[in-house]
């Protein structure tokens, strides 16, 4: 037994063979991996702004270019940039148009659909205080029938101006951003389903809403802070 | 039946109930069902039956002529998995993807297993469970019944180009002066809409515009009729029924107004349909008549979940696969005792190794003149070589 | 020199048709059923994972002189992740669209048992030439193997081959094709076809055996 567990150790590599390798190893790897962040970091970041902007762009058409900007819980906002992110903080966009007036504002938002969370980002006009259009993040729909939110031109209808203004005390929406069912829409704040897809609807109006009460009482009484470009 | 000489060992029990005949008054019982539905629906009902039987029959033919299953055509299970097929699909579901459904339940729902007898799951729900997952607008798509001029026009969806999408039916409703709604099923309606089917209109859908599917007053005379000539175990619907019936009965007692009557329950969609025709499949239903009633009550109580709390308005197709998959263990579970060996007796010392218990209410695999693979049941024990120390070099 | 371009080249078929990884060993079950909705989706994945599998092959290779043999696994295993950090990278670079449609299956290509396979089995032993030829060699296996996937579940699934509609607007999608299910039911097609031919090419090798 004994004589085995040395023959065993005479075997065996000696401790600093290892770490030399490992070391070496790791050298490589970590030469190789540097070398590819820097090589691929401006088309990464190129990439990941034209898509923000793409999803902006798509639901505020008059826009020309974005500023990302953080709702502090508390009230106010600051653009994203100056120091850290504050916990409870809400990110949203604002958008302005090539005179470089603000053509309004995006966020993002998110409600449980039929199989996943459906992420949705929506555009708001000041203006007529209502949502102007909306664009999907994310979802896992079902395809054919739960995907039908990004075609359907009936329910696409429901968000060239959906009502969406705050009540008196600015503190919530005047009236909730509700989905109903087909056929039944009576009022601008109501969001006509998609018949046979009344889940996904009913996720697109509740991630709307649900964004909308979070964020609207922040921005709207601060609106001329975003007004001016910086 | 056939005059050759058959050797076989013992039991030689000489019993006048064979597949086929059995098979054969299955189907007798599901003509006049059939009949009912292609009145309701016209043309369209009959071609999507003729169209989906005869795929079925087409892919027997293939995989019996190949050799790589059991059984032969003439024992009519096809037929049965065929004729059950079309009545669970709408009928103006396009006829191309009703051939596809048939395909799909005999290649994958039988052959693959094996052929006649060996399926763990009903191959009528397995097509369907294919097709719903892979056109599900098309298979939510149903047509009033009795609309005029059924019988000398189809549904223009049936039609549909194959790999074509069907046209859509709401602007035929309307020109046939009735309204989209028209074409949702009640389980639809009450799911999405809130709007709930009296009872005369879902028994038999005579008195207007439902689209409701086959007639569950229709296949409960004939699953009666079936029943009493014992080609069917009664226990299988009865725990079906009384068990849907019973939760649907609690739920509506705690919350009348969220939850639909249990009548409504029972008599919509195709509950009765599946009861007695789907979950009483005898390859995948348990043999013991215990496991029957467990079999039953879990199909029943499945069904009601599903049509309660998921994104789905049936359920009786999911529940019945669920519980095909589960009655093996369902029988393994409820092994009746020996004559002779009472339960205090059987203490500590649990029968093993038997599976199927002689019961004469069925017929044994062997009357089918199928063939039966060789199973090998491995001991449930670590090799003995294993115990053994390891020999040191 | 002859004799070594037709082993390279025995070499190099040996993935793509013996020991296919895809049909033959059955590996890397994971991004080919997840990832194959899409004939786009399966190629570049299938190009992602030959592409870690022929560098970090070539320097599993390279160092297999110096590395002991007790922390080999944990030098492979930098290794592969090396390289599926540099690949993760680069797909960001080209495409975001791509990046989010192949999700979190590009990193677990480090965890792809015909990677790690390939190097402890052939890449330790050999040279660095051969030991890419062969890496090469399996990598476009297994991306056959997703693009036979990915071709069929796209056809069917959306009606379009490469993005390219084949049969026009009216085309009936198959849902389930896109869905996990179908993923599982054009694998076990697949399986079925390969089984069947090579049951044939049996058969007809018993015959002539026979004959003769």
């Amino acid at each position: 037994m004994n004589a085995d567990l040395h023959q065993l150790a005479a075997q065996s590599t000696p401790t600093a063979a290892m770490i030399k390798t490992l070391g070496l190893v790791s050298a490589i790897c970590g030469l190789i991996i540097v070398g590819a962040y820097q090589l691929t970091f401006d088309a990464v970041a190129d990439n990941k702004r034209i898509a923000t902007e793409r999803a902006v762009f798509k639901v505020l058409p008059a826009a020309k270019s974005i500023a990302e900007f953080v709702a502090l819980p508390a009230g106010g906002m600051e653009k994203i940039g100056t120091g850290e992110t504050p916990a409870g903080a809400v990110k949203f966009f604002a958008a302005y148009d090539g005179d470089g007036k603000l053509a309004g504002i995006a966020a993002e938002g998110g409600a449980k659909g039929y199989a996943d969370t459906v992420r949705i980002m929506f555009g708001y006009q000041p203006e007529c205080q209502c949502v102007v259009g909306i664009g999907v993040v994310s979802m896992r729909e079902t395809p054919g029938i739960g995907d039908k939110i990004l075609t359907d031109k009936d329910f696409l209808a429901n968000f060239t101006e959906l009502d969406a203004k705050l009540n008196a005390e600015l503190k919530a929406l005047a009236n909730e951003v509700k989905t109903v069912k087909h056929g039944s829409k009576t009022n601008p704040w109501q969001i006509d389903a998609i018949s046979g897809a009344t889940i996904t609807s009913r996720a697109v109006g509740k991630a709307i809403n649900d964004s909308a009460q979070v964020l609207l009482p922040k921005i709207v009484p601060a609106l001329e802070q975003l007004k001016a470009k910086s | 039946m056939s005059a050759s000489i058959e050797i076989r060992s013992a039991p030689h029990v000489a019993s006048p109930r064979t597949v086929e005949k059995i098979m054969r008054h299955v189907v007798w019982s599901l003509l006049p069902i059939c009949a009912f539905f292609v009145a309701q629906y016209g043309i369209s009902a009959l071609a999507s039956i003729a169209v989906i039987t005869g795929a079925c029959l087409l892919t027997e033919r293939v995989f019996v002529r190949t050799g790589t299953q059991a059984g032969s055509l003439n024992d009519y299970s096809a037929v049965i998995t065929g004729l059950l097929l079309a009545l669970t699909l709408p009928p103006g579901f396009p006829l191309w993807m009703g051939a596809v459904a048939g395909f799909v339940a005999i290649a994958l729902g039988k052959a693959l297993f094996g052929g006649i007898g060996f399926n763990v799951f009903n191959p009528a729900l397995v097509g369907r469970a294919f097709v719903q997952a892979a056109f599900p607008t098309a298979i939510a798509t149903y047509t009033p019944s009795f609309v005029a001029g059924r019988f000398s026009e189809f549904i223009p969806s049936s039609l549909a180009w194959p790999f074509m999408l069907p046209p859509d039916t709401a602007t035929w409703l309307q020109s046939k002066h009735l309204d989209a709604l028209a074409g949702a099923t009640p389980l639809a309606k009450w799911k999405f809409d809130g709007v709930m089917a009296g009872a005369g209109e879902l028994l038999t859908s005579l008195s207007g515009n439902m689209a409701v599917g086959p007639s569950p007053l229709l296949i409960l005379l004939c699953g009666i009729y079936l029943a009493a000539r014992r080609y069917m175990d009664w226990r299988i619907p009865a725990a079906i029924l009384g068990s849907a019936g019973l939760t649907a009965w609690i739920l509506f007692g705690l919350d009348p107004v969220r939850y639909p009557n249990p009548f409504f329950m029972l008599f919509s969609g195709g509950l009765i349909l599946g009861a007695v025709y789907m979950a009483t499949d005898m390859a995948t239903s348990p043999v013991t008549p215990k496991g029957m009633w467990v079999y039953g009550a879990l199909i029943g109580l499945l069904t009601v979940v599903i049509r309660y709390y998921s994104g789905l308005p049936e359920g009786v197709m999911y529940a019945i696969l669920i519980a095909n998959a589960a009655s093996p263990l369902i029988e393994r579970i409820t092994q009746p005792t020996p004559f002779g060996k009472s339960a205090m007796a059987g203490m500590g010392r649990r029968r093993k190794g038997a599976t199927y218990p002689l019961n004469p209410g069925y017929i044994s695999r062997e009357d089918a003149s199928a063939v039966t693979p060789k199973k090998r049941f491995l001991p449930n024990k670590p090799h003995k070589a294993a115990d053994k120390p390891v020999k040191k070099p | 020199m002859n004799v070594t371009t037709t082993r390279g080249w025995d070499e190099f078929m040996e993935g793509i048709w013996k020991q296919n990884p895809t049909f033959v060993m059955i590996l890397g079950m994971c991004p080919t059923l997840a990832v194959t909705v899409s004939a786009v989706n399966a190629l570049s994945m299938g190009i992602s994972t030959a592409l870690v599998l022929i560098a970090s092959c070539g320097l599993v290779s390279m160092m297999r002189n110096v590395t002991p043999k007790e922390v080999r696994i944990a030098v492979y295993i930098v290794i592969i992740a090396t390289f599926v950090t540099a690949v993760d990278y680069a797909i960001q670079a080209i495409s975001l669209a791509l990046y989010d449609a192949l999700g979190a299956f590009i990193q677990l290509i480090v965890v792809n048992c015909i990677i790690l396979g390939r190097a402890e089995a052939h890449a330790a032993k050999n040279p660095p030439i051969p030991a890419m030829v062969n890496a090469a060699g399996m990598g476009a296996g297994f991306t056959i193997g997703l693009l036979s996937l990915g071709v069929v579940r796209e056809i069917l699934g959306a009606g379009t081959l490469f993005g390219v509609s084949l049969f026009g607007a009216s085309f009936q999608p198959w849902v389930i094709m896109v869905l996990p299910p179908g993923g599982f039911f054009v694998l076990g097609s697949w399986l079925l076809f390969f089984a069947w031919l090579e049951r044939r090419k049996q058969r007809k090798l018993a015959e002539t055996a026979e004959n003769v």
